[in-house]
């Protein structure tokens, strides 16, 4: 009103009469002529006139707001007044007519819920919001810090840090902080604004009679270990009260439990917990798994660990960082405004204990030694080579390893130097690190709040480190372990990472063994079936070249040597990382081997005999920009949105069996799509769609986004 | 941008300079930039030669003006997202949690929370095609948006079957579950959150807190059926009480939820399938007090106007203010009808119709509130402890006795003649009389309401039968909306009951009436009523037929015209008692301070029962926003002295170490005016002259001396004396 009323005197100027104004304005022309007389009038046109002029500019802009909001509210109202689904007129105009999503498919099929459905969300994706919080964090009691907008990041950053880090002796809640996890499906059903996680598995699922009676989210503070969410949310026996409720109130029809990515392991670490006594486990008695589960259909799920969570722990950084620090070097390791953005990541995450349970498990069996892997033979050039068959039982070693032009060692999951990734074994000389003496302290006081283990290490250390040259997947967990001993210790306590050589041995009844695969049996539930889904056609970070650091004082001393590249498309080496098949985050070898390999018919594993299955889903890339993240994506999270993968899951939980899906699908040939190409437009796709996740992961605010 | 901007200078110096310069001349000083706009100059400089450039200055300023609202909202935007949450000057209270955590009271019972009708979310999950895009956005709470973008699309979702009481074929609307469905019921329009934010300051979080949304449109028993939602109330409640030690659970229901958790009482401890085979000992077990916020034990007068012509207080007031507008044609709104034909599909609001007849709602000549005056404003606002509690301070807080009653009982009189005669002098008629006559005319279109199958005649028979009381009103309701209460009352029951151990009262319908039903065997357990008292409530209202006669309309509706001089008691043709706005005392409080008290027939195993009354004060300043001692039915939930009431009971206190009752309003002499049996019907057969006895000293009792003070004695007497009764017999 005040603003109208201002307006008004101002406006009485220009919007007088004629008649005033046009002797006025003569005045203007005539004043020369007709000389002094009218001086005072003069003067007052001449006020007038200046008038007009000082709020001419302020005017203008307050028009130009006017305009442009005016514009906006037009285009919105219409934007609004259009039927919801014109993008999907305008779509199928470009393209041709989508097809059917699997929902609507199977509805017209007259497939309807049977079982409930349980979803286990992974790291990152599920919601955290704020139950108490020091001063700097007043009014955001139950907002969310983690997911939805990420507005707080940028408003308080180091306050926000303060309160996503856990106590890093305990590896709980610091005193006066309580951050806890978002229930309900909201938790993970769109990680930002935009970005699905569960939301299209979700709506399709309630196309065919799903609703919050049969469906439920178990979400769980990612950032926990898997014990200690039971200890401090009970988040275990929320799962195991509501299966058993939805079981009971569905007609005593099994549960098909869904978990994706970190949260297939947390649900193994369940099936062990639930049927373990208490006060440990969960007391459900030894047949719980058999009584109320039909199927575990684990989605990306890193069994044996992600070669990516190394670099995130040993430099906090990815591959995606390491990119962003070759465009614009300099950026991240500012000391303008006092960033070390990295290094308050590194103090976050590092006091994450979930992360540690995504280090590479069963060593050097399972990811190669000095001269071997696995994956040997793989070809990373155009011609994409099946490189699963190595794992799949039904193409037994026949892949034809097409002409190698140099064999690339896949074990050496960390070496220094580009030398020394490609040299023969016999040429390495290695200096054992582990006895290494810790130097004396080189940081000085500027540096303490940033804590990362490395100041206790020294010079010493550090280069007795960089000495060893090359790191196997065993190697690593000393390599961790002498690098950062505290964290470690605390890991160690929930987490293991071995083979076990006598599953019947009692120790293996601690819930530390609980989630490792290959520690562990499965439970006596010889009805239950475990699908592995998963998307291939993507290169995956496998290895890396490392080197130290330039600047020392206090920077973490180790970085990926972005400078280690072939320069050729078709190499395996790319910025100082080596790429093999996999969802782009998981490489196939984790995601597979367990339900192609080790629980494949009755193993000692699987002592039971429970049924397994791969199911592959090869990468497609959006043909356009109008399709979104694809319908027929392979990669770690936009899988979920895969019209295959969502009819295969909803198959199966409107009851059929592995077999009536068709058992095993593993892509035999795939498509021949350039690897480069498909990497450039993961590049390009990232610069052009600014989706909220993505481009936190590219400012390295959140280089975990990338660990999913 | 810039071109615009020139141009747009370029018309502001045209205007200027109009009569002074040769158009060319003009043109000249900006040849290169506009050289391609010259000819819209030419154009526009016509006009404004020919006529002012009026319009040309009414779109600019326009623009300038948006600009500038724009520019200043942004900026005090800004400067309140600066502004530190809490400004050093102004001295925020200290809220209850902080308090409680000072003292060091922490989380010790998990709490459960149960919503009430309206204030919790729905979502769709399966709708027509007119609902595209809203696929588990909020229909119900939230901001609304869609009332307005799609009404006709709104209403239809919303509504339930009218043969079923459940989904119409083809949409699902479900229930927002979490805590989010009712700690906002609109932006900025709290419910549960303040609750919620201070039982957090002292420890509680998800695990040890949950809130037990339910779809409030569907009978309670239809809620399991199809939701599954009381087994998901059991479940909740025993994972709550086994994963926090073994602590009993504090259940905070409010409004229509404590009739939903009366409910659940008896279903969790009967046998399947309708009960939930809990076992008798379940609540013992399980619960240790349940506290009722604005409980709607005895039902809500509201309700009746709202079944019958779907309109409140507030509509009716509306109306005389600016009539015509709710009854308007143009652009075909009836508003009040197509609400009706919604509101009638709930199943939920035949349960808080008023229960118990005329023994509680009292009759023609005679009701429970009719000796005090409506002057609750003056009601002293000085609580009563227990201790100090005397029967004479009743009288003392009746500002003055009336020479004439207000006879409440008639809860609905048409005309204000009829509100006010003596009952000889109105004329009965017998409704069998009418159900005959009954027949249906030509049908009216799409607008369902059961009205249109009313003939005239017999919508005029209603009217002359003038007053009626809450026993005849269900009649009333039966003929008007013969289909919506055929299938409500397999759902619930008004009555009250003679002999509680009848068989039948083991049917569903009973559960959620606290006269039909026995309070669980589970003598541990606490039942508070937690109430605001001190704003008028509606409590009977005077009717009229509304003139117009065309179809589809509401035959009846309150006659606003009808002002009292019963020292305002009668305002726009509702009179009023004392309450919370919603709830009046007597079907809050009733319960728990009379039938309820001490070892009853309702409750057998004699838990103990606490009322606590909140005085209403409203909010002293703006800044306040609803007020921190508001006693208002939904208000109430932020009003800190029943927070810390909650508080201090989840972390573990009982009842007598709260201070035990705290009344400020006339209840117990309300109730004890109102004559129900509160001893088991054997005792009658066994004995009559025993029973004169206990009835006169359970009277007496309840009147001199306090339950709790003095309770144990009598309670103990009272077994003895029916024990001895029951084993003559």
């Amino acid at each position: 009103m005040q603003n109208i009323r201002r307006r008004k005197p101002s406006e009485s100027e220009p919007s007088k009469p004629p008649e005033t104004n046009l002797p006025d304005s003569d005045d203007d022309t005539k004043t020369t002529q007709k000389g002094p007389k009218r001086e005072s009038r003069k003067e007052e046109s001449k006020k007038r006139k200046e008038n007009k002029n000082k709020w001419s500019c302020v005017d203008n802009c307050c028009w130009l707001i006017g305009v442009i909001c005016s514009i906006w509210w037009g285009l919105l109202f219409l934007y609004h007044c259009l039927p919801s689904s014109f993008p999907q007129y305008v779509t199928e105009a470009i393209t041709g007519p989508l097809p059917d999503p699997p929902g609507e498919k199977l509805l017209k099929e007259g497939l309807t819920a049977a079982h409930p459905v349980v979803f286990v969300p992974g790291i990152v994706t599920g919601g955290l919001e704020l139950w108490e919080g020091h001063q700097c964090a007043d009014a955001l009691f139950r907002k969310r810090l983690w997911g939805g907008t990420f507005g707080e990041v940028y408003k308080r950053p180091s306050c926000w840090v303060e309160h996503m880090s856990l106590d890093n002796e305990t590896g709980l809640d610091p005193p006066g902080i309580r951050i806890r996890p978002v229930s309900g499906l909201v938790a993970a059903d769109y990680f930002a604004p935009g970005y699905f996680v569960w939301a299209v598995l979700i709506a399709n699922l309630a196309r065919i009679g799903y609703e919050e009676k049969n469906m439920y989210m178990a979400a769980y503070d990612w950032r926990l270990s898997y014990q200690n969410t039971e200890v401090r949310d009970r988040s275990l026996s929320r799962i195991k009260s509501n299966i058993e409720l939805m079981v009971a109130t569905n007609g005593g029809k099994k549960a098909v439990v869904v978990p994706h990515s970190m949260g297939v392991l947390y649900f193994l670490h369940f099936m062990k917990w639930v049927e373990a006594p208490a006060p440990m486990g969960g007391g459900g008695g030894s047949d719980w798994c058999a009584r109320h589960l039909k199927a575990v259909m684990s989605i990306g799920g890193p069994f044996l660990g992600v070669p990516k969570a190394v670099p995130g722990l040993l430099s906090a950084e990815a591959k995606d960082v390491a990119v962003a620090r070759a465009i614009a070097p300099g950026v991240l390791d500012s000391e303008l405004f006092r960033l070390q953005t990295l290094q308050y990541v590194m103090k976050m995450t590092r006091t994450w204990d979930s992360t540690m349970s995504m280090i590479p498990r069963g060593g050097e069996t399972i990811w190669g030694g000095l001269d071997w892997a696995p994956e040997e033979g793989y070809d990373c050039s155009k011609k994409k080579q099946r490189n699963n068959n190595t794992l799949s039982a039904s193409h037994e070693e026949s892949g034809s390893y097409s002409s190698q032009r140099k064999n690339v060692f896949y074990g050496r999951m960390i070496s220094f130097g580009k030398d020394v990734a490609e040299a023969s074994p016999s040429e390495i000389k290695r200096i054992n690190f582990r006895d290494a003496v810790k130097g004396s302290n080189i940081a000085n006081g500027t540096c303490r709040d940033v804590w990362t283990e490395y100041h206790d290490m020294g010079v010493q250390g550090i280069k007795a480190v960089a000495e060893y040259k090359v790191y196997t997947a065993g190697d690593i967990l000393d390599l961790l372990h002498f690098v950062a001993p505290k964290m470690m210790a605390r890991g160690d306590a929930h987490f293991s990472y071995g083979i076990a050589g006598n599953l019947d041995d009692p120790k293996y009844e601690n819930y530390k063994y609980w989630s490792n695969p290959l520690e562990t049996k499965l439970p006596n539930a010889p009805e239950l079936e475990i699908f592995s889904l998963y998307g291939v056609g993507i290169s995956t970070e496998r290895a890396y070249v490392y080197r130290l650091s330039p600047s020392m004082d206090c920077n973490i001393p180790f970085q990926i040597d972005i400078a280690a590249d072939e320069g050729d498309e078709d190499s395996c080496l790319k910025d100082g990382v080596f790429l093999v098949n996999g969802d782009e985050t998981v490489p196939v070898l984790s995601t597979g081997f367990m339900c192609a390999r080790g629980w494949r018919g009755k193993t000692r594993f699987n002592p039971f005999g429970i049924r397994t299955y791969v199911r592959e889903y090869d990468h497609a890339p959006p043909s356009n920009l109008l399709e979104g993240r694809g319908t027929q994506s392979g990669a770690h999270v936009d899988i979920m949105g895969n019209f295959a993968l969502i009819e295969d899951v909803m198959r199966v939980a409107a009851g059929a069996t592995g077999n009536d899906l068709g058992g095993d699908r593993v892509v035999g040939a795939p498509p021949v799509v350039s690897r480069c190409l498909a990497e450039n437009r993961f590049f390009a796709s990232l610069m052009l769609k600014p989706q909220g996740a993505r481009v936190i992961a590219t400012l390295g605010q959140s280089i975990w986004f990338s660990l999913f | 941008m810039g071109s615009i901007l020139r141009f747009r200078k370029l018309c502001y110096a045209k205007r200027l300079n109009i009569q002074s310069y040769e158009s060319k001349k003009f043109d000249k000083k900006n040849d290169g930039i506009v050289s391609s706009s010259e000819a819209v100059m030419e154009e526009l400089k016509k006009r404004k030669l020919r006529k002012q450039p009026q319009g040309w200055r009414c779109i600019d300023s326009c623009c300038w003006a948006i600009g500038h609202l724009c520019t200043a909202w942004w900026l005090l935007l800004f400067f309140y997202h600066i502004l530190p949450t809490n400004l050093p000057g102004l001295q925020v209270p200290e809220s209850p949690g902080q308090k409680l955590r000072r003292e060091g009271q922490t989380a010790l019972h998990p709490v459960v929370l149960v919503p009430g009708i309206v204030t919790g979310g729905l979502e769709l999950w399966e709708g027509r095609p007119c609902a595209e895009g809203l696929f588990r956005k909020r229909l119900w709470g939230g901001s609304f948006a869609e009332i307005f973008k799609r009404p006709i699309c709104w209403l239809e979702h919303l509504s339930l079957d009218n043969e079923t009481g459940l989904d119409p074929p083809g949409i699902r609307i479900r229930a927002v579950p979490g805590l989010v469905a009712a700690d906002y019921f609109a932006p900025g329009y709290f419910v549960w959150a303040i609750l919620i934010e201070n039982l957090a300051k002292i420890g509680y979080e998800e695990k040890n807190m949950y809130m037990a949304a339910y779809d409030w449109r569907l009978s309670f028993q239809n809620a399991e059926i199809r939701d599954k939602s009381l087994s998901r109330l059991k479940s909740k409640i025993e994972l709550m009480y086994e994963t926090n030690g073994y602590k009993k659970v504090v259940v905070v229901p409010h409004s229509m939820g404590v009739i939903y958790f009366l409910h659940f009482l008896k279903w969790v401890e009967s046998p399947p399938p309708f009960g939930g085979g809990g076992g008798p000992g379940w609540c013992a077990k399980h619960i240790k007090a349940v506290m009722n916020i604005g409980p709607t034990f005895l039902g809500v007068p509201k309700t009746v106007s709202n079944i019958l012509s779907s309109e409140a207080k507030d509509v009716a007031f509306l109306r005389s203010m600016a009539p015509g507008v709710f009854d308007s044609e143009i652009l075909r709104l009836q508003t009040l009808e197509h609400v009706m034909r919604v509101f009638r599909t709930w199943d939920s609001v035949i349960s808080l119709l008023p229960k118990g007849g005329e023994t509680i709602w009292g009759n023609l000549d005679w009701s429970p509130e009719d000796h005090c005056g409506c002057d609750f404003a003056n009601i002293k606002a000085s609580g009563t402890n227990s201790s100090d509690f005397k029967t004479n301070n009743s009288d003392a807080k009746c500002s003055f006795q009336l020479k004439e009653r207000v006879k409440y009982g008639r809860i609905i009189s048409f005309g204000k003649i009829a509100a006010e005669l003596p009952s000889s002098q109105l004329p009965t008629l017998s409704f069998k009389e009418f159900l005959l006559k009954k027949k249906a005319n030509s049908f009216c279109g799409e607008v369902w309401t059961e009205y249109d199958e009313l003939s005239r005649e017999s919508i005029r028979e209603v009217a002359d039968n003038k007053a009626y009381t809450a026993e005849t009103l269900l009649n009333l309701i039966r003929h008007l909306a013969p289909k919506m209460m055929q299938r409500a009352e397999d759902h619930f029951s008004h009555g009250i009951a003679n002999d509680l151990d009848d068989p039948k009262y083991a049917h569903y319908k009973y559960w959620s009436n606290p006269l039909e039903t026995k309070l669980p065997n589970a003598p541990d357990m606490e039942i508070y009523c937690l109430y605001g008292v001190g704003i008028p409530t509606e409590r009977s209202y005077i009717y009229k037929i509304s003139p117009s006669d065309r179809c589809k309309s509401i035959p009846y509706r309150i006659d606003g015209s009808a002002d009292g001089t019963h020292n305002g008691c009668l305002k726009n043709g509702v009179y009023f008692v004392d309450g919370d706005e919603s709830v009046p005392v007597i079907s809050a409080g009733f319960m728990c301070a009379k039938a309820w008290r001490g070892k009853t027939r309702f409750n057998p195993s004699g838990m103990a029962t606490f009322n606590r009354e909140y005085h209403h004060k409203p909010p002293s300043s703006l800044l306040e926003g609803r007020g921190l001692e508001s006693g208002a039915h939904v208000d109430i939930m932020g009003n800190v002295g029943l927070i810390e009431d909650v508080l201090r009971v989840a972390a573990g206190a009982t009842g007598e170490e709260l201070g035990g009752d705290r009344i400020h309003s006339d209840v117990v002499r309300m109730s004890d005016r109102i004559n129900l049996r509160l001893v088991s019907l054997l005792v009658t057969i066994g004995d009559v002259i025993s029973l004169l006895v206990i009835i006169s000293g359970a009277g007496e009792q309840g009147r001199v001396c306090h339950p709790l003070t003095n309770g144990s004695g009598s309670r103990h007497h009272l077994a003895m004396t029916s024990n001895a009764a029951v084993a003559r017999c």
